[in-house]
């Protein structure tokens, strides 16, 4: 088991340095940044100075090395606009985000949950035909979408919850409905597949032979098993909930890293939008091997096969 | 958990003719869906009423036709800048299409070989291949685009580039897992004995044995490329104005939601259509062509 979990973090390792390198070569292709700086006034002397300022006189690989050393600290560089650490922004902004995603993904689960098992359970019934229904809506209809028509249904015309903005229990009510709508189908079907392939199980039949009632059947013995599935979409999952948190932000005007980040794309602010992939980035890598090492940890297997 | 059960064979007859109509149309709509869909792309310039670009300021906000103060000139409708709703969505319509055959050629092509590969040859190719493929499974595709189009600048490109550059994982996933299993099959392990190169296996003998998933696959991802593809322009990372994406159309429409719901709503209609129909004509085929893979 330690050796399967320093190959994986070995590998994550790898991995990250991948993800930089990637990174890095995408700046040096967009062009030369003292582009930017270029005005009619500076003189061929303030470019070279600039481009001592920025370490770009250096070669290649010694630039890469200050990249990555910086990043290693914590230092994702500065805002071209705003000319404050791209870190500090960030951090400002993550609360907002965390909150939404948390919450979303939490309401979405406990009625994927309970969506999915009851497909499952009642299989083939009109119950299962409507959950089934939700789930193709649900993957076909665009989310933001969805959103902008809820605004004009609960904002404009009944006014009951706003359109914009964070602070009270209200402002959350649309955001996390248009996430959890967004998430939901995904959830809902891993559940219910899976939840199907362990009712079918032996064990199963066992539990029911000896008399046990459904109730007990169902959410004690089927659920547990049937919860190890999902767990190994966690990485997709988690891919859903950072599309589901930037599409959400945009149309709700909500202050979290996603709105940070398109507010960059759009003021062509780079440094930004590489900082918040650079920190997605690590989440995915560390998601990943945090589920690797839970499954090899549950399903014995796995551990013997990779090795 | 049951008592005994009386059956009613008419009972039966009735649900398994109701299933197989059911079942019909959930080919036929669909394919019907697409093939206009089709049609519209290819003749565009020749079906839409107006320009997609056509700006007419003494036009703008114009209600729909069956709506007060909508007249029949505007059918669906005009947007802030009194451009034809019809006009631009036919033209969407072009869009999406090109968007999505480039993307599912180029991520459908790499994917596949990729999986052939990984699945045959097996070992730390495989190993090293399928690595990368989960990274690249929970990485999430806007971020991509979002960082191509700060870089090189967002447009038709940068959207085909940023959508293709993780596209190919789930294709080498599903491919890899059928190579693994044709890798043992009798058929092959005679090609190896005859001494056949691995290329020629891998080209002569696997590939036609992965059609039909492909098949399926890509079907299923037509589905898939148009709604990023929307998003991505809805985001203002995708198609920019003033090219006619139903992305950005919906867009267009936000700030005025409260005033002119129709500029927001067709759009985002019309990519819900599509893509139901993609993914309906996907499950079909799952269904015909491949039952084992149902359960996914």
């Amino acid at each position: 088991m330690t050796r399967f979990i320093i190959v994986r973090v070995l590998q994550s390792f790898v991995a990250l340095i991948g993800i930089s390198i990637l990174i890095f070569v995408l700046v040096r292709a967009s062009g030369d940044p003292t582009d930017l700086y270029r005005t009619s006034m500076t003189s061929e002397e303030d470019i070279a100075r600039i481009r001592h300022n920025l370490g770009l006189d250096k070669s290649i690989p010694e630039q890469y090395w200050i990249f990555v050393t910086g990043l290693a600290q914590g230092d994702l560089g500065e805002s071209l606009v705003k000319h404050r650490p791209v870190t500090d922004m960030i951090m400002e902004r993550l609360p907002n985000t965390l909150s939404l995603a948390v919450s979303s993904f939490f309401v979405s689960m406990l009625l994927a949950l309970f969506l999915g098992i009851l497909g499952a359970t009642r299989r083939d019934t009109f119950l299962d035909n409507g959950v089934k229904f939700i789930a193709i809506l649900g993957q076909a209809l665009p989310g933001f979408w969805v959103a902008i028509m809820a605004i004009l249904v609960f904002s404009v015309y009944w006014q009951i919850f706003p359109a914009s903005g964070t602070g009270s229990f209200m402002h959350y009510v649309l955001p996390v409905g248009t996430m959890a709508f967004f998430l939901l189908p995904g959830m809902m079907r891993l559940v219910r597949s899976s939840m199907l392939d362990v009712l079918d199980s032996d064990y199963i039949k066992l539990a029911r032979i000896k008399g046990l009632p459904d109730r007990i059947v169902i959410w004690k013995h089927a659920l547990r098993n049937a919860l190890i599935a999902p767990l190994t979409a966690a990485g997709m999952l988690f891919a859903m909930l950072i599309t589901g948190a930037v599409v959400t932000e945009q149309v709700f005007a909500w202050p979290g890293i996603g709105r940070l980040m398109l507010e960059a794309l759009w003021s062509r602010d780079f440094p930004i939008v590489q900082g918040v992939t650079l920190l997605v980035a690590v989440a995915v890598l560390l998601i990943n091997l945090l589920v690797d090492i839970l499954y090899a940890y549950i399903d014995p297997q796995i551990r013997y096969q990779q090795m | 958990m049951d008592t005994t059960k009386v059956i009613d064979w008419d009972k039966v007859g009735r649900d398994a003719q109701q299933k197989r109509i059911f079942t019909q149309l959930t080919f036929i709509i669909p394919v019907a869906v697409l093939f206009v869909m089709v049609i519209l792309a290819i003749f565009a310039p020749l079906l839409a009423p107006y320009p997609y670009d056509q700006i007419a300021m003494s036009d703008r906000l114009m209600a729909p036709f069956f709506m007060d103060g909508g007249s029949t000139s505007h059918i669906l409708g005009t947007d802030n800048m009194g451009r034809d709703i019809l006009s631009r969505l036919i033209y969407g319509a072009q869009i999406s299409l090109s968007v999505a055959v480039m993307v599912i050629a180029i991520t459908a092509g790499i994917g596949t070989a990729l999986g052939i590969v990984s699945g045959y040859i097996g070992g730390r190719t495989d190993a090293f291949l399928m690595r990368i493929t989960d990274i690249s499974l929970a990485f999430p595709a806007i971020l991509i685009a979002i960082l191509l189009a700060a870089t090189i600048g967002p447009g038709y490109w940068t959207v085909v580039i940023a959508l293709s550059f993780l596209g190919w994982a789930p294709y080498a996933r599903l491919i890899r897992g059928e190579a693994l299993k044709l890798r043992e099959a009798d058929f092959v392990a005679q090609a190896r004995i005859i001494g056949t190169s691995p290329m020629r296996v891998m080209i002569r003998h696997i590939f036609p044995n992965i059609i039909n998933p492909l098949i399926i696959m890509v079907t299923l991802s037509v589905g898939m490329v148009i709604l990023t593809e929307a998003i991505l322009s809805y985001l203002g990372a995708g198609i920019p104005a003033p090219a006619a994406s139903w992305g950005n159309m919906v867009n267009d429409g936000r700030t005025y939601i409260d005033t002119a719901w129709w500029i927001s709503f067709f759009p985002g209609a019309a990519i819900g259509l599509v893509v139901l129909a993609g993914n309906f004509l996907g499950d079909w085929l799952r269904d015909k062509l491949d039952p084992r893979l149902r359960q996914i």
